[in-house]
């Protein structure tokens, strides 16, 4: 257990402590059966949202994410996130402070006025590739109760998991393999689709710019992972989360069908693998339900 | 004000770097952008045309399309250009200028006022809490909207660079200003 008793600060965001807490409860739950401890950053606000603030006002974008950096850099530890936007915001803030001073002066001198600075002494990871590169495969197999033999999962990536590459450096975001790589730990397959690495169509302010239209995107999104045979979405992200749930009971205001195609976030999927209880996974409180295959 | 250009060098320059910016001159008019856009197959979103409108500084033809909104900052492009030129980035220094000159819509304008009253671009509410406390967590994270002091660094932010008179905001009110009166544009 040496190596591996690490804690992490936990970076909450808002959509996954405010709407799909379940993936809140799951990820803790699994890091800690590894020995991974997390500790909530009191105080931390929005990320903000990279897409939002970025495309809004980036000089209001970059304090604001650095300010969420410095509460992890007093609690001296690395950070953890379970959201797409909150990694897209915290790590690319976190890279471009640590790459130019002058930027790193002109936003301490903000932090300064309620007695913050930005040090650059903490890293940002995302919470599924803490479960591949630092669990490691094989512990997590050995940990599987219920095998998902039968289950064919349609990989989600997200946008901001991969890409910018230079800012993530999780290799090619063409032919990306962690989450089959994770899927593939339960024993279930992950057939490709055609729109696999399609955006969900949420972010970038899209789904507040003109919600049908963002809706359309997901929706030729789930066709072409249903059409390839699939049971299931297994995603990244609070926010994908939240346009491929909920989003779903929108279409069908919008378009008249109900498609009911189960999502889950990695950990839900992972959790339910280890025998952890659709109950204690918030799968029993969302839009989609999942079906006795998954939930055996 | 310089020409859109200049302007796009200058505003994104400071937080990417110059050298960032100036990728857009690169920008060969291939169309790989386009092809590679999600956005594209299904909105006026043309990436290519938007460069080069850019590039010959149609301003306001670019501040007034509709669809400048419509890129939801997937990065497909920016990983495919041939020419490396940062064309997401590009996009949201765009879309700040455009903001900076009152081109943003009442909903985008909202999610400004929930961060400001809240620190949360979604908070959280009494029917969330109860999902929480279904799955065994505090029934309120330990976040800004819960500690009024760490809330008031987050304002602090949003005063400091002007966050907050972009976006009309009333301070008594804790609201956009004369919501009525204004239709997302100047
Ligand atoms: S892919 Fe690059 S070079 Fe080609 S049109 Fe788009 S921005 Fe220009
Ligand atoms: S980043 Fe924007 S413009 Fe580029 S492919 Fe994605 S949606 Fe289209």
């Amino acid at each position: 257990m040496t190596e591996e008793s690490k804690t992490y600060a936990y970076f909450l965001g808002c959509i996954t402590p405010n709407r799909y807490p379940g993936i809140e409860a799951g990820t803790k739950k699994i890091l800690k059966e590894f020995g991974i401890e997390t500790k909530e950053m009191m105080g931390a606000s929005c990320c903000p949202a990279p897409g939002v603030f970025g495309s809004f006002d980036m000089h209001t974008w970059l304090p604001v994410a650095a300010r969420n950096l410095t509460i992890a850099e007093e609690m001296d530890l690395e950070i953890v996130v379970t959201c797409n936007g909150c990694y897209g915001s915290l790590q690319e803030a976190d890279h471009l402070l640590k790459e130019h001073p002058k930027l790193r002066e002109k936003t301490n001198e903000i932090l300064g006025k309620f007695g913050r600075e930005f040090k650059g002494t903490t890293e940002v990871h995302h919470s599924i590739v803490v479960l591949h590169d630092v669990i490691g495969l094989d512990r997590l197999k050995e940990q599987i109760k219920k095998p998902m033999n039968d289950v064919n999962v349609a990989v989600h990536y997200g946008c901001h998991f991969l890409k910018p590459r230079e800012v993530r450096g999780h290799g090619s975001s063409e032919t990306p393999y962690i989450l089959e790589d994770l899927m593939k730990v339960t024993g279930a397959k992950t057939p490709e689709y055609k729109d696999k690495l399609m955006c969900c169509g949420a972010g970038g302010g899209n789904r507040t710019a003109d919600s049908v239209q963002s809706l359309e995107w997901m929706r030729q999104k789930l066709v072409s992972a249903i059409e390839a045979g699939c049971d299931c979405m297994v995603h990244p992200c609070a926010f994908c989360h939240l346009q491929l749930d909920r989003g779903q009971a929108e279409m069908e205001k919008a378009f008249g069908v109900f498609f009911n195609f189960p999502i889950l976030f990695a950990t839900q999927f992972l959790g339910l693998a280890m025998g952890l209880s659709q109950k204690e996974l918030g799968l029993d409180n969302q839009t989609t339900t999942m079906p006795d295959k998954i939930l055996k | 004000m310089g020409t859109l250009y200049e302007d796009i060098v200058a505003h994104g320059g400071e937080v990417f770097g110059e050298e960032h910016m100036e990728t857009l001159r690169e920008c060969v008019q291939c169309g790989k952008c386009t092809g590679s856009c999600p956005s594209g197959r299904n909105t006026a979103l043309r990436t290519r045309k938007l460069f080069q409108m850019a590039l010959v500084d149609l301003r306001e033809e670019i501040f007034n399309a509709p669809e400048l909104w419509f890129c939801s900052t997937c990065y497909t492009c920016y990983e495919r250009c041939p020419k490396g030129v940062k064309t997401t980035d590009i996009i949201r220094t765009i879309r700040n200028l455009a903001a900076k000159e009152g081109h943003m819509s009442v909903p985008h304008r909202m999610i400004g006022v929930y961060v400001l009253k809240t620190g949360h671009a979604v908070p959280i509410g009494a029917d969330q809490m109860k999902l929480r406390e279904a799955v065994g967590l505090e029934s309120q994270p330990p976040t800004t909207q819960k500690y009024k002091e760490q809330l008031e660094q987050v304002q602090t932010i949003f005063r400091t660079t002007g966050y907050d008179a972009m976006i009309d905001f009333d301070w008594d009110a804790m609201n956009l200003k004369g919501m009525e009166k204004k239709g997302g544009k100047k």
